[in-house]
């Protein structure tokens, strides 16, 4: 332990220099702008910067720049989700959900705060587990096989239905529909096209950030079109106040921040695991275990789970990428880059050959998570702003960035007419009441769970009895069915109660 | 460091500038120029960080170290195995000599697999650039001790051997084909777990959910140095060690077959040959110039330079390979 703190003081002491805060501020800057910029995200930015880190003479800077961006693009991508309701990538889809719901009842400024200091704090305990328990988290994360990931994602289905609202048919619908839109692409393990009808851009599928703009953005926008008339045009009051959170926030806040961190670190530690099941997931975990929030209409909860775990799977994703040298998201693959260029191989020996380095890696993250939060919230005042934009202006706006973000991201015109068909389902969802989160669970999980299941059975010769023999698929599978019938236990119960009483 | 990592902080944002606003504008070229006379644009067919991104980028720097452009923007068109970025090229820039494409063996694959309609043979190669060898590993606790007990097993029952590797159609599973078809198996018999990256691979082959993995070299070298890995055999001749000592190549261990993951840029269709030998002789100096020596050894790279007719037979003959081995594979459509 006592080692451990040494260490850690060792890195800061190395990335404790003017130039390197420097460095810092300008990649927590440069990555706050292309995060909010649709299109443009942390990895994409590495990417570019990358070449340039060839002139740096040791690879501390590069480092430090690099946290930087990438913890700046993710705060980036949660401040449109919020205040837009235009998620620039998969991991922000959570956080809309509430985020923008409390930023349209004016509270933009708490929204936004526990979205920075949750992923401060979320940033914070990944990083701790990450110096405390890699090397275990690591071992096991290996462990899973195809039909572990099919099993896990079960679960994760199984206990994010609670987002299927009260109406389990109507709920049911929506998740079919998106598990539909799910199906849409060039099959991974044939390369087979299906439902793309001959367009070629529909080979790589619907991207998720087309699906959640269309269905909130566009689809909100055409709501608001629809009723503009008949409501008078209110401009929400942004709540008075200096302070960022207060103290009732922050009372709702900590606990699903810790919340948020604890599942997303492992899930991002899997290779596998991604950040868009970890925050759905930390979403249905405030909602099942606070029930009576204002969820739907602005529940701080909802902002402050999603955006820790997402923030803490990143963490998780070094697991992997330092302990054995496998990058599990794209970002990683371009740390993994970096590290080559300087000669560093990520790996079993990382921890023993350089360790030096790792901590300064380590302690170059806290400063990036520091200098975000010292940055970032004196801006929410700034960002705020944007919510006073009369409505109709607000929502054509909405609808010009989510264009441009969708555009940019493809760079085809196929893209955005597929986003606005969704935005015109999104509509009549509305309209019809409909829940829209199952749609978005459905293309996300979709996917995953067919490749995986049929992956195992690939690798078995098509012999189900892959799922039932090892101890932790087993087990994993064991539990998704209790978290499908627990809930619906005490209205069974009631059920045979009252067939007694006939 | 130095100072020179604050002035790489601020080319940085400059280099985002210029990426969030490209100028180029479009018009006739002057032919008494060495070409370029105006920016040029490489599109990467894949994401950021993928093997045809990292190399369009070590281009696009090596060509600016040698001072031999006039800005070079790289881009990224994502999807289908480049195959989307290769129609765009063919549709949209047609005739126009300052939009090339980094494109190799994965876009033939994926043509084939994809079904796409517009083969590589509509473009204008202009120079390959490089080759990455591809490796055969087990897990370190494998029976199979060499590549020649893994080809008797492949030999013997091709199902038997479960094979990881990247996507579908992608250079590991034409591999995996070409091995059957060169032991005399039948490649559709072959059991390969497409995975959507070296990572997710990589992952699977660790936790013994599969007997064997497929991809490039640089995806396992990590892997086989920490002893997680075994390496049997590579695809092509390489110069570099691999913990300790160059890797056998799967000829060496009686499969006759040689195949490499090369990448080379292609320009538009409906140049002229002279806009063509243009491009060429620029391409060629950037490959030439000592900066981009330097990226090759950075990443690992085989150097492997083609250009003119002897390109044009090369992507033929490579064209008809992969046909061969898609078809053999019965993968697509």
């Amino acid at each position: 332990m006592l080692v451990l703190a040494a260490n850690l003081l060792d890195g800061f002491a190395a990335v404790l220099t003017p130039q390197n805060l420097l460095l810092a501020a300008l990649g927590v800057t440069l990555g706050t702008l292309v995060g909010v910029l649709p299109g443009i995200g942390p990895a994409l930015t590495i990417a570019l910067l990358l070449p340039i880190t060839f002139n740096f003479e040791d690879p501390v800077g590069a480092f430090i720049l690099f946290a930087g961006i990438y913890a700046g693009g993710m705060y980036g991508g949660s401040t449109t989700s919020i205040l837009l309701n235009t998620p620039g990538e998969s991991a922000s889809v959570a956080t809309a959900i509430e985020g923008f719901e409390m930023a349209r009842r004016g509270r933009g400024r708490a929204a936004l705060a526990t979205a920075a200091i949750g992923s401060f704090v979320a940033g914070t305990i990944g990083i701790v587990a990450l110096t405390l328990v890699a090397d275990p988290v690591a071992s096991l994360a290996v462990k899973f096989r195809a039909e572990d990931y099919f099993a896990l994602t079960l679960l994760a289905f199984a206990s994010v239905t609670a987002l299927t609202s009260s109406s389990l048919v109507r709920g049911f619908a929506s998740l079919c529909v998106g598990l539909l839109i799910g199906f849409v692409g060039i099959d991974q393990l044939t390369g087979q096209s299906r439902l793309t009808f001959s367009v070629d851009q529909l080979g790589n599928g619907v991207d998720i950030v087309i699906v959640a703009v269309g269905l909130f953005a566009v689809g909100e926008a055409l709501h608001m079109a629809a009723k503009l008339r008949s409501r008078p045009d209110e401009l929400v009051p942004t709540e008075p106040g200096g302070s960022w959170l207060s103290k009732q926030d922050l009372r709702r806040s900590w606990k699903p921040w810790v919340r948020g961190a604890g599942i997303g670190f492992p899930f991002g530690a899997l290779p596998a695991g991604g950040a868009e099941v970890p925050t759905f997931l930390s979403y249905a975990t405030e909602k099942k275990l606070a029930p009576d929030r204002e969820w739907g209409e602005g529940a701080i909860e909802g902002v402050a789970g999603p955006e820790a775990a997402n923030n803490a799977s990143f963490s998780g994703t070094l697991v992997p990428l330092l302990t054995l040298g496998i990058p599990t998201s794209a970002t990683a693959a371009i740390m993994l880059a970096a590290f080559q260029i300087f000669n560093l191989q990520p790996g079993p020996e990382l921890f023993e050959t350089n360790s030096e380095l790792v901590w300064t890696l380590i302690a170059s993250l806290y400063v990036g998570n520091i200098m975000l939060l010292a940055l970032n919230l004196p801006l929410i005042r700034v960002w705020v702003k944007v919510l006073e934009i009369p409505r109709a202006l607000l929502y054509a706006g909405i609808l010009v960035f989510g264009t441009l973000g969708v555009y940019s991201l493809s760079g085809s015109v196929v893209e955005v007419l597929v986003m606005y068909a969704i935005g015109v389902m999104g509509f009549f969802m509305r309209r019809f009441d409909f829940p829209i989160a199952p749609v978005i669970l459905g293309v996300i999980l979709g996917p995953l769970m067919e490749t995986q299941a049929r992956r195992a059975l690939t690798a078995s010769g098509d012999d189900f009895s892959v799922f039932f023999s090892r101890p932790l698929t087993v087990i994993l599978l064991i539990l998704a069915v209790a978290a499908f019938v627990i809930p619906h236990l005490p209205a069974l119960k009631k059920r045979l109660a009252f067939g007694e009483d006939d | 460091m130095g100072s020179r990592a604050l002035i790489g902080g601020v080319l940085a944002v400059l280099a985002l500038v210029a990426i969030i606003a490209p100028g180029g504008a479009s018009g006739g070229d002057d032919a008494s120029q060495p070409y370029p006379t105006r920016q040029l644009e490489i599109m990467a067919p894949a994401a950021p960080g993928g093997g045809w991104d990292t190399t369009a980028r070590a281009f696009q720097q090596a060509s600016r170290d040698a001072g031999l452009d006039k800005g070079v923007e790289v881009f990224n068109v994502e999807g289908a195995g480049g195959t989307l970025g290769l129609s765009e090229l063919v549709s949209k820039s047609s005739g126009d000599p300052y939009q090339l494409m980094m494109t190799g063996l994965v876009m033939l694959g994926a043509i084939e697999t994809n079904g796409s309609d517009v083969p590589i043979t509509r473009t204008t190669p202009i120079a390959t650039l490089i080759t990455e060898a591809e490796a055969i590993v087990v897990p370190a606790d494998s029976k199979y001790r060499s590549m020649e007990d893994l080809a008797a097993a492949l030999k013997a029952d091709p199902g038997s051997v479960r094979v990881a590797g990247g996507s579908a159609g992608g250079a590991d599973q034409l591999l995996l084909g070409e091995i059957a078809r060169v032991l005399g198996v039948d490649p559709k018999r072959t059991r390969y777990v497409a995975h959507s990256g070296g990572g997710e691979a990589n992952a699977a082959i660790l936790s013994g959910s599969v007997d064997a993995g497929i991809s490039g070299l640089g995806e396992f070298v990590d892997q086989v140095e920490a002893g997680k890995m075994r390496l049997l055999a590579v695809s092509s001749p390489v110069e570099a060690q691999v913990d300790g000592k160059v890797p056998p190549t799967i000829k060496d261990a009686g499969v006759d077959l040689e195949l490499t993951n090369w990448r080379m840029l292609v320009a538009p269709p409906g140049l002229e040959d002279a806009e063509r030998e243009r491009i060429t002789e620029y391409v060629t100096k950037v490959l030439e110039s000592p900066a981009w020596q330097e990226n090759v050894e950075r990443y690992d790279w085989q150097p492997f330079v083609k250009t003119g007719r002897e390109l044009d037979d090369f992507v033929a003959s490579e064209q008809r390979r992969v046909q061969q081995v898609v078809a053999d594979l019965g993968i697509g459509k």
